[in-house]
């Protein structure tokens, strides 16, 4: 068992993976927590398609992919919520709407400027290609959203509970909100290489959602999520390893699964 | 002092007007029964109130300035249907996220807060704090919301429909706290589909069917022809046992 876990950790990349892995893990499911309470997951999975063009735009320019991912997911927000109150559609149709839309322009950016770029690997991830540059970046951006969830905890649980309230007492509503959807976009650029930004999602809503269903407290709802996070990222890698699979199929579909055990687990 | 004052108050959503040219004024330290029929604009005048609702004309001050200038000293308290009640917090944690202002940005709410203990105990749920939120009854669930309100050292609370779904108990518990924060001096204005007695415990009833049908001591505007102006005649047909109970109506 040692072995195996041991034995492909003798390869520089493997190491370098795993350690990524780690990293998004816990990013990711640290913000899982506040997605599923909030009901975000759609909105999520609208952020993260819509990255695709802002990445391609920055690659095109040379500019930062971090700052384009970031602004595109914060445009793709702002336009969900433009799209439902300038007209008669619901939220969910809103955001299906500006996902294929975004994506779509990305796909088209990439097919014109950037023929060579691999799109499988943004839209897949390909974690065994990830350079110590890019290890440091995610764990850069990873830092600052833990940092800001924490230094604000009180603020994003009052925020993601009762929106209205923290209007009333005069909180910045709008801040608080948009500071969210710049997390959710920062650690989905994190994860890119990792999962990807179709299956990003997964680590974004599965372990939230497993930790929702024992949790009693916020405290233990967190650790909860920060397990099956971590816990699906490093096994989703090994089982990537040892059946040569894809990285990020095998991570989302671990962090799947667990969801579902623990599902099937509660209901006995 | 007047704790609201509106001016021909009107909102429009799309070609409906929800609210139209509506006026009247609230004095401090009272308690006011807001009712009419379903979509009569209870609710949307609660939120041009608290600012998240923009009038299209006509003005409104709330304890004597504006809504931006006196955000935080109005508390409001959403309907029941309204709140995530699967969010994993204890009672204790929802009424400390009163204080989130007074404490400020990078510092947790104490666990020995006062101004948080009091508020619990004031609403009579301190037995109830470490509870989960899942766990309470609707009257508990109202209590707790107001508790939040008081820990938010507030001194205008709107509440919308805070009398629905709970048992005749739970009511008298809730009017028993917000009798004592009328005394205060707070002023209370709470939404209400119950056309019952309880309305003449208020000092002041608005009858709402978009425009302002009356505004004045409940028996005053109690009377069958407001009544009917709002309802329709069927409808207070309906309800005259109970409102023939309210004093001095007739």
């Amino acid at each position: 068992m040692i072995e195996f876990l041991i034995e492909p950790l003798t390869y520089e990349f493997m190491r370098t993976a795993l350690a990524t892995a780690v990293v998004v893990g816990l990013t990711a499911s640290t913000l899982s927590v506040f997605v599923v309470l909030r009901g975000w997951s759609l909105l999520g999975d609208a952020i993260s398609h819509s990255v695709l063009p802002g990445l391609a735009f920055s690659a095109a320019f040379n500019l930062p992919l971090t700052l384009g991912g970031a602004v595109a997911g914060v445009v793709a927000s702002l336009l969900v919520a433009l799209v439902e109150s300038r007209s008669r559609v619901r939220n969910d149709t809103a955001i299906g709407i500006v996902l294929t839309g975004a994506f779509a322009l990305g796909l088209v950016i990439i097919s014109r400027i950037r023929p060579t770029v691999d799109v499988f690997h943004i839209l897949f991830g390909n974690v065994l290609g990830v350079s110590p540059q890019d290890l440091l970046l995610t764990a850069a951006l990873g830092f600052v959203v833990i940092l800001l969830i924490s230094l604000f905890m009180k603020e994003i649980i009052a925020f993601t509970f009762d929106p209205l309230f923290t209007y009333v007492v005069g909180l910045p509503t709008n801040l608080i909100h948009y500071s969210l959807m710049i997390m959710m976009s920062l650690t989905i650029i994190a994860a890119l290489q990792t999962v990807g930004i179709v299956l990003v999602i997964s680590l974004l809503v599965a372990p939230g959602a497993t930790a929702q269903l024992f949790a009693r407290t916020l405290g233990q709802m967190l650790l909860v999520s920060l397990t099956v996070g971590v816990f699906s990222s490093v096994a989703g890698l090994y089982l990537s390893y040892y059946f040569a699979v894809s990285s990020g199929g095998a991570i989302a579909l671990t962090a799947t699964l667990v969801f579902f055990s623990a599902m099937m687990l509660k209901r006995r | 002092m007047e704790a609201v004052k509106a001016e021909g108050l009107t909102v429009v959503y799309g070609r409906l007007k929800a609210l139209d040219e509506v006026s009247f004024t609230i004095p401090s330290g009272s308690m006011t029964a807001v009712i009419g029929p379903n979509g009569s604009g209870k609710s949307t005048l609660l939120k041009t109130l608290i600012g998240l609702v923009k009038p299209a004309a006509g003005s409104f001050k709330v304890l004597g300035s504006t809504i931006d200038k006196m955000r935080g000293k109005v508390a409001y308290v959403p309907q029941r249907e309204e709140v995530y009640w699967e969010y994993p917090l204890t009672v204790w944690d929802v009424v400390a996220l009163g204080r989130i202002k007074a404490v400020g940005p990078l510092r947790p709410v104490r666990k020995g807060d006062r101004v948080v203990s009091q508020s619990l105990e004031r609403a009579g749920i301190e037995s109830l704090q470490s509870r989960r939120l899942s766990e309470l009854s609707g009257g508990q669930q109202q209590r707790i919301f107001l508790a939040r309100a008081m820990a938010q050292e507030a001194d205008l609370y709107l509440m919308d429909e805070p009398l629905t779904g709970i048992d005749a108990e739970a009511e008298d518990r809730l009017l028993d706290i917000l009798s004592d924060l009328r005394k205060e001096g707070k002023t209370i204005v709470m939404t209400t589909h119950d056309l019952s007695s309880t309305l003449e415990l208020f000092d002041n009833v608005l009858v709402l069917k978009n425009r302002l049908i009356a505004f004045g001591r409940p028996e005053e505007a109690l009377k069958t022809e407001n009544l009917v102006q709002a309802y329709g005649s069927e409808r207070v047909a309906m309800h005259l046992s109970d409102v023939r109970r309210v004093a001095g109506w007739r």
